[in-house]
Parts: C-alpha cells; sequence; structure tokens
C-alpha cells in the first residue's frame, strides 16, 4: 500500500520561551511509575548548552514502551493513578540543570536495542529536538542495532546511557558542542 | 516536582550584546535571504530554524550538526494515549480559574487538529500558556513592570474532540517586553503545546495575532523564514466564532506533521 501525498502544510514550531513552567507542568509528571514500585527505575542526568554550562529552563519528554517491549496504550499520562502504565513522563530541568524520571526499562523491538523516545524543549532552542536515549546494559543489542549502526562511536556514545550508583540509569542531554548529542529526524 | 522550577529573575536572561532593534532587524533580513539561497541551490531546510542569531538565547543552544535521518519505531509512532478523563472540562476556560473575572478582551480560541493528509485527530491533548491582557506572566522569573491579574493564570488544557476539534476561551494576552535586544517586544500570542498520534508529530508553537506591527521585529517569530510558514500561526479572526456581547472568536488550525509511516498509524485507529 502506498502512502498519498500529504496535502496540508504543517504547523512550524516556536520555542517554548521561559515561561512554560506553569503552562505544562501537572502533578507527578516525572513520575512515569511510583518511585518505590518494584522495578522502577532513576532516569536521570543534565542538559548543557554549547558552553558546557547547565540549561536550567529546559524540559525533557520520555516515552517508552514497558518491559516486554509492548507500546503502552492506556491513557492517563496526565492523571496518575498508581497502577496504569502510559510510558509518558515529562520533567522539567532544575537550577542545576538536571531532569530526573521515575519509570521502567522498556524492552526492545524485535531486533532492535531497547530505548526510550526523548524530546527536548528550551528557551532558546527554537523548535524541539527529538532524540533517543538507549538503555546501556544488552552489548549486543546495542551493536546489532541498524540505526546505530550508522553512526560513528562518538556519536553512538551520546544516545546510549549509563548505569550509576544503585543501577540508576544516567544520561546527559548536550545541545551543542563537541559532544553534542545525536538528534533525530523522521 | 513542580517546585524546584528555577526562580532566576529575568534580569539575568539579557544578551550581553545589547544590540538595537535596527541591527537585529538587519540580522533577521540577512539571515532569511542567506536561507533562500541556500535552498534555491538544492539545501533541504527546516520551516523553524534552529540556528538562528538574532535569538540571542539560542546561540549555545541550537546544535551545530545536521539532524540523522532514521525511520521511527513503533514507539515513536505512536503516542501517549488521552481521555476526556485526563483534563476537566473547566480547564478550557481560563476566565473562571478564579473567583473573578479578569480583566481584558474575552476572546474564543477555536480550530481543529489534523494530520498532514487532513485526516482530524480526535483525543488528543492540547495545552495552553499566555500572558495576561496587560502583558504579564505570572511566572515568577518575569520582572516585567506590568501588573498581574489575580484573576487570570494563563494556563489552559483541551483534549479534541472526535472531529479533532478544540476550544479555549480566555483573554487576548498584551505584547511583551524581554531582553533580547533593546527595546525588544514580543508579539501577542499564546504558547500551544499538542500531541499528535504520533510522538513524531509533538509540537509546540505560537498563536499570534492578525495585523501586529510586531511581526518584523520579532526575532522568535522570524525562526521561521519562509512568510507563508510564518502566516500559518496567525490565528484568524472570525466574526461568525464571535459571541454577541460577549467575546471575539478567534481559529487556529493545527497541522501536525509526521513521517509518511504515520500514514497508516492513523489509518489503523
Amino acid at each position: 500500500m502506498s502512502v498519498p501525498a500529504r496535502t496540508l502544510r504543517p504547523t512550524p514550531g516556536q520555542t517554548v520561551g521561559p515561561f512554560f513552567a506553569y503552562g505544562v507542568a501537572y502533578e507527578r509528571m516525572n513520575q512515569v511509575v511510583d518511585p518505590y514500585a518494584p522495578g522502577a527505575v532513576l532516569l536521570g542526568g543534565t542538559v548543557f548548552d554549547g558552553a558546557g554550562e547547565p540549561v536550567p529552563d529546559a524540559f525533557v519528554e520520555i516515552f517508552g514502551a514497558d518491559p516486554d517491549g509492548v507500546v503502552p496504550r492506556s491513557r492517563g499520562a496526565f492523571r496518575r493513578d498508581d497502577h496504569t502504565f502510559t510510558g509518558f513522563g515529562r520533567a522539567f530541568t532544575n537550577d542545576d540543570g538536571r531532569y530526573e524520571f521515575f519509570t521502567r526499562a522498556p524492552g526492545a523491538a524485535p531486533g532492535r536495542a531497547a530505548f526510550f523516545a526523548a524530546i527536548v524543549y528550551a528557551r532558546g532552542l527554537p523548535d524541539k529536538l527529538h532524540t533517543r536515549i538507549y538503555l546501556p546494559d544488552d552489548a549486543a543489542a546495542l551493536a546489532a542495532d541498524p540505526f546505530l549502526a550508522t553512526l560513528d562511536a562518538g556519536e553512538r556514545a551520546t544516545l546510549v546511557a549509563s548505569r550509576a550508583a544503585d543501577d540508576q540509569l544516567h544520561h546527559d542531554i548536550r545541545l551543542q558542542g563537541e559532544r553534542e548529542t545525536v538528534f533525530l529526524a523522521f | 516536582m513542580t517546585a524546584s522550577t528555577t526562580v532566576a529573575p529575568e534580569s539575568l536572561l539579557a544578551a550581553p550584546d545589547r544590540a538595537s532593534q535596527t541591527e537585529i532587524t538587519a540580522e533577521i533580513g540577512e539571515r532569511h535571504a542567506d536561507l533562500a539561497r541556500r535552498e534555491w541551490a538544492g539545501e533541504s531546510i527546516r520551516a523553524t530554524v534552529h540556528d538562528f542569531p538574532p535569538y540571542r538565547s539560542s546561540l549555545l543552544r541550537h546544535p551545530t550538526k545536521n539532524l540523522k535521518l532514521v525511520d521511527p519505531e513503533t514507539i515513536e509512532l505512536l503516542s501517549p494515549a488521552f481521555g476526556q478523563r485526563d483534563v476537566a472540562a473547566v480547564e478550557s476556560d481560563l476566565t473562571v480559574q478564579h473567583a473573578g473575572e479578569p480583566l481584558g478582551e474575552r476572546m474564543t480560541v477555536r480550530g481543529r487538529l489534523t494530520d498532514s493528509w487532513g485526516r482530524p485527530l480526535a483525543n488528543q491533548l492540547i495545552e495552553i500558556w499566555q500572558a495576561n491582557s496587560a502583558g504579564r506572566y505570572i511566572h515568577q522569573r518575569d520582572q516585567h513592570p506590568a501588573p498581574l491579574d489575580p484573576n487570570f493564570t494563563g494556563a489552559g488544557r483541551a483534549v479534541t474532540n472526535d472531529a479533532g476539534e478544540y476550544a479555549f476561551t480566555t483573554i487576548k494576552p498584551g505584547p511583551y517586553p524581554w531582553k533580547n535586544h533593546v527595546n525588544a517586544w514580543r508579539p501577542a500570542h499564546i504558547h500551544f503545546s499538542v500531541f499528535g498520534s504520533s510522538f513524531t508529530q509533538r509540537l509546540v508553537t505560537q498563536m499570534y495575532f492578525p495585523g501586529d506591527p510586531l511581526f518584523a521585529l520579532d526575532p522568535i517569530f522570524n525562526t521561521i523564514w519562509r512568510p507563508k510558514d510564518r502566516e500559518s500561526l496567525i490565528g484568524v479572526y472570525d466574526h461568525d466564532l464571535t459571541s454577541p456581547e460577549w467575546a471575539t472568536g478567534y481559529r487556529f488550525d493545527i497541522v501536525v506533521d509526521g513521517p509518511d509511516a504515520t500514514w497508516f498509524e492513523n489509518e489503523s485507529e
């Protein structure tokens, strides 16, 4: 089946500006799962600018599969009920540029390495940026992933989280600079 | 979580070079001409450019490498699911969130959310935030010496109906001064955050108002370099949406883009 031509011009994006906090905040938005739920994992890191300074007015969104690799279709990402897994979370960076999510480690799609889909927004960033945050644990899957295989080692490193203390996942995002995160177009 | 947001005063956000409006306007013109030349030469250029120096706070915050084209996986072709239980109906009326009525011009904005093929996107979340009628945001960081309105917060949410339609009642925001350059003013705008049926379609944008004299002067509006694309962010005054002795009416239709693969995803739902 072929895809017909697109007929409408897409609405272009704009920066979130400096004052998004009161507009897009909601309760427990970074708790994709309850922090004390079995299997909860802390995914956190710092958003940096091109001078290596933390970005305190950014936010990150993630959308991830459940541990079996199934994409959640349940409602309730904006009204947490403590038992429905929606896979979606939103985290503002704090004054140190750090974002944190409590979530589950996603399972992989067949033949692919497991990752969180992620989007970054910030004051000073004219439009959203898509990226991925891959889990570091399955070296064979990472090596075999068809997208990661198109990247050089330096680029690949910007997309793979690391394991910090207590099995936390650590992942910094660099908007610009030598180790600039690989951002995606679809 | 939300309490930990930064509260540095906005004066810290001033661009150090303190350029004049004349200089910024000239930079915008040069940049647009350069992008037009590059597109003419065959380069594919995004509707919103990340590298846009007249918007000074973007200098260290935009990627310098080309985005990597990737085949979306299932997680990126789907999106968080929403339903009416995710937002209360009252959240779409920004004029009833306090004890009294906010000051300013009451207005409604309504429109239809579709994909690039014109198919309506039902049950998608739209979040908005904006300044009050005096051009002041409730955010602690906004130090603009215009009055806060105790009856106006300026944030709202709605979920699109089966026809992809949404509607908000609010107060028309005022223009807003900032420190990108000397005497910098943003055209009046409402921020929109939109979910499509695919995570790739996620959109954050701003809706503007017809005839604003600040359009040509504003580096943020002009990060969208094609006139036709900028026009699509200007709400359309529609007298049929205006209600007698109550509120003026604007239409703002939103089209989310997505790779061809999203055509199949929407087909199946």
